[in-house]
């Protein structure tokens, strides 16, 4: 019995596959096919940016129309001609509101942004949630304008409302529940009447009124998929409470509901936001058709808030409910402290989709007329000036578009990883 | 009106506030006092929308139906004029839906399933390339691709008359078969001779599907006694083509191609750019979507499953065929179908192209020419309607039918 002691040759270390050497390396060792394979798609991406490029880097911002433009690059082929944005970009923003008034809704959008990070933050504080409330009620003044005196009144009382709930609060939760209610009615019954106490030159006091058939852009996208979402937040919720509730009637009213919306195509309720919704109300009403698409877009928008809901309340486990229930919580106190802040967290990225396909679909509302970025693309196109110019406008709002998408859907990712819980 | 819905068999005395405060009857007067509401809410919209109605002049009717339309639709597949009625029209346009929809769903799903694929590729570069496709296509909206596509095909093609002449400055491409134009692209028909040709080629179908799957079962069975796989994919193939070939040749084609005659091709098909316009948007937006549906479903495979058919010396093609796909497709296919029903919804944006789907006739013509808006409105929703609960009927029973099949 003869013991070797020969060790076998060491392996030689394994390629580094950092470095672009390394990666390079790596790619050689996959076989000839994967490199060419990499080098077509890495040619394609640049051959893609180069184009980009190539069009983009044009000298002709100021020129005044194609013709302009045509002039200025005397025959090259394939290049931008930024004039129209440079006329236009202010309307594709926000349309035909004043453009002195500018900083109206870039503040108001400011704060809204701000209001709904600190509002979406996993971990935000109570204090940042209730905060974030004051954009949502400045944003209709700043926008819209007008007297100022009612938003003052509402602003108050919505301050005092924050107020009374921190320190007034006595242990009948009915009678709390009951002066809120009151303290509300006398609020908006002195908004509403406040201007005819005030003397003629106090009256009229506030920031220009902006009539709504002056917004559009990008303005007008953002305010429709905000209100959207928002407003949708609580109907979704309420529907996904009716559809998962025990009590039929209540069920096979949201399923309804749900399955009809999600049925239908939103320009169909678009349709009805443009011509049928004074029909279903008492004769006379008439109301603004901003307002009418905002209800529309509402409903569409609940109802998928409602599924994604749905979902999550069933991703709850049964024992949270059982576990409420062997505390003697009732239904409510269950779903608004056991379950509905778990699902909701849950939902949070399924919720920044549905807003970013909201926000994707307000594009729609240019084919009732109303002048989003792409019924004021149409509106340019149609000018003789810049009849002929296709990318750059489109190309614009894309971008915009893209950037907002995109980063919130980097962000929904983001948040998914954030609250994953789960043992992995 | 709360106290007939309530069963009286309590044997104490019953009180009113029982009705609220006992859990016996809460859900029955709770439901009770919804239901009144409800029916008060959906009465009062029903009273108003009458009584506008009335005051507008037009009562609710749908006679309008039968009238003639009076316009003419540009891409017909059911034969139609102007002299036809609204309801034709209506028909004519749901026809046209459809086919940009299958069309559409077609495309997305092969273009989706590659680059879902090429999104999970160990090949960096190509991964990359997936992912910035479906970057782009996805954070932009669908409508703007629409318009935009619509307006690159408008703008930069060739108009026909640019074919025209001794020394055109556009050619027919593959081989001097499909025109390219900025009205549409105009590609060769085939016709045949054969009066009967359509009922047998569905018959040859028919028939050599059945030998097909006979074939099949033959070579499972021969592969489950043996353990030797038989190679049939090639053989079947050829017999397919070579049927088909052969009955083309017997039933005697006539292919016609596209001529310049006038101010515009004629002969051959004529794919009008609002439907490639269309067509192209819906299928390369979906694409985007389909291709995370077919990631996710990938990724949703154990890793196990793919490392177990590398120990059993199957390639990567035939471990992705044999045994990621079968079991990633439970989880792809229900958000792919419910992406086909957004698809066929979305199809109602031709409106902004001017392709003549239900939307463009029943919803755009009609309704403007007999001002009929509640009428026409309910048609075409409850058309979608049909089509989305169908297809969700569909999509429940293969859901249960795949939950079955679960461990």
């Amino acid at each position: 019995m003869s013991q070797s002691n020969d060790l076998i040759p060491p392996r030689p270390a394994p390629q580094s596959a950092n470095g672009i050497l390394g990666r390079i390396q790596a790619l050689a060792a996959q076989g000839p096919s994967h490199l060419i394979l990499s080098v077509i798609s890495y040619a394609a991406m640049a051959a893609m940016i180069w184009l980009i490029l190539r069009w983009a880097i044009s000298p002709t911002w100021t020129a005044g129309s194609l013709a302009e433009c045509r002039e200025i690059l005397q025959g090259q082929h394939g290049k931008a001609c930024w004039g129209v944005i440079n006329e236009r970009w202010s309307q594709l923003l926000i349309g035909f509101y004043p453009k002195a008034e500018f900083w109206r809704p870039a503040l108001a959008f400011v704060l809204l942004g701000l209001a709904i990070f600190a509002m979406l933050r996993v971990n935000a504080r109570a204090m940042e949630r209730k905060l974030a409330v004051i954009p949502f009620v400045l944003t209709p003044y700043l926008l819209w304008g007008g007297p100022i005196w009612s938003w003052v009144v509402l602003f108050g009382a919505a301050c005092l409302l924050l107020v009374m709930n921190k320190l007034l609060r006595s242990t009948n939760a009915k009678a709390d529940f009951a002066i809120r209610i009151a303290f509300i009615g006398a609020a908006v019954w002195l908004a509403m009447n406040i201007s005819d106490a005030l003397p003629p030159s106090l009256k009229d006091l506030g920031l220009e009124p902006v009539k709504s058939r002056e917004f559009g852009g990008f303005l007008l996208s953002f305010l429709i998929g905000l209100s959207a979402i928002l407003f949708s937040l609580p109907m979704g919720v309420a529907l996904a409470l009716g559809r998962t509730s025990k009590l039929p009637l209540l069920r096979v009213v949201s399923t309804g509901f749900i399955e009809f919306i999600r049925g239908v195509p939103l320009i169909t309720l678009l349709f009805i936001a443009s011509t049928l919704l004074n029909i279903f109300l008492p004769p006379g009403t008439n109301f603004d058709i901003i307002v009418r698409v905002i209800i529309m877009v509402t409903l569409f928008a609940s109802a998928y808030i409602a599924e994604i809901v749905r979902g999550a309340l069933a991703a709850v486990p049964k024992g949270q409910t059982e576990g409420a229930a062997s505390l003697g919580l009732n239904y409510w106190q269950t779903q608004r402290l056991i379950i509905l802040p778990q699902a909701l967290k849950i939902s949070i990225p399924g919720i920044v989709s549905t807003f970013i396909a909201v926000f994707k679909d307000t594009t729609l509302v240019s084919i009732i007329g109303l002048l989003d970025p792409l019924g004021l693309a149409n509106n340019i196109r149609a000018d003789s000036a810049w009849t002929g110019i296709v990318w750059e406008i489109y190309g614009f709002a894309a971008l915009i578009f893209f950037i907002f998408c995109f980063a919130m859907s980097q962000y929904s990712m983001w948040l998914e990883r954030q609250l994953q819980t789960g043992h992995r | 009106m709360t106290m007939n819905s309530t069963p009286t068999e309590s044997p104490d005395a019953f009180r009113v506030s029982q009705l609220l405060s006992d859990t016996r009857y809460r859900a029955k007067t709770l439901q009770t006092i919804a239901g009144v509401l409800i029916m008060l809410f959906l009465g009062w919209l029903a009273a108003n929308t009458l009584s506008n109605l009335n005051t507008l002049g037009k009562p609710l009717s749908f006679s309008f139906l039968g009238d003639k339309a009076g316009y003419d639709i540009n891409q017909r597949l059911i034969p139609y004029t102007a002299e036809d009625t609204h309801l034709r029209a209506a028909l004519t346009g749901l026809m046209n839906t459809l086919v940009v929809a299958v069309l559409g769903c077609l495309t997305a799903t092969i273009l989706g399933l590659f680059i879902g694929i090429a999104r999970l590729s160990p090949n960096a570069g190509l991964a990359r390339l997936a992912r910035v496709y479906v970057e782009i296509f996805r954070n932009v909206p669908l409508l703007l691709w629409l318009l935009l596509i619509f307006a690159l095909l408008t703008e930069t093609l060739p108009a026909p008359d640019a074919f025209r002449g001794e020394d055109p400055s556009a050619t027919l491409i593959f081989s001097d078969s499909v025109a390219v134009t900025n009205r549409g692209v105009f590609v060769p028909s085939i016709s045949f001779n054969q009066p009967r040709f359509g009922w047998l080629l569905l018959g040859l179908i028919a028939g050599l599907s059945v030998l097909a799957g006979l074939l099949r079962s033959a070579a499972k069975r021969h592969q489950s006694k043996t353990g030797r796989p038989v190679a049939l994919g090639l053989p079947i193939l050829a017999t397919w083509a070579l049927s088909l070939m052969a009955l083309v040749y017997w039933a005697g084609p006539t292919v016609s191609y596209p001529e310049l005659r006038g101010f515009n091709f004629r002969d051959g098909i004529h794919l009008r750019t609002s439907l490639v316009a269309l067509w192209l948007a819906l299928a390369l937006y979906t694409a985007a979507f389909i291709a995370e549906i077919v990631r996710a479903g990938i990724t949703a495979v154990n890793k196990g499953q793919k490392e177990a058919a590398a120990a059993l010396g199957l390639r990567g093609g035939q471990t992705m065929r044999l045994v990621v796909l079968p079991q990633a497709l439970r989880v792809i296919i229900p958000p792919l179908i419910s992406n086909y029903l957004n698809l066929t919804k979305n199809s109602s944006l031709a409106i902004a192209v001017g392709y003549m789907d239900l939307t463009g006739t029943l919803m755009g013509i009609t309704l403007n020419q007999t001002g009929r808006e509640l009428e026409t409105v309910l048609l075409g929703m409850s058309f979608y309607l049909a089509v989305s609960i169908s297809i969700s009927l569909v999509l429940n029973w293969y859901n249960a039918r795949v939950q079955l099949r679960e461990r």
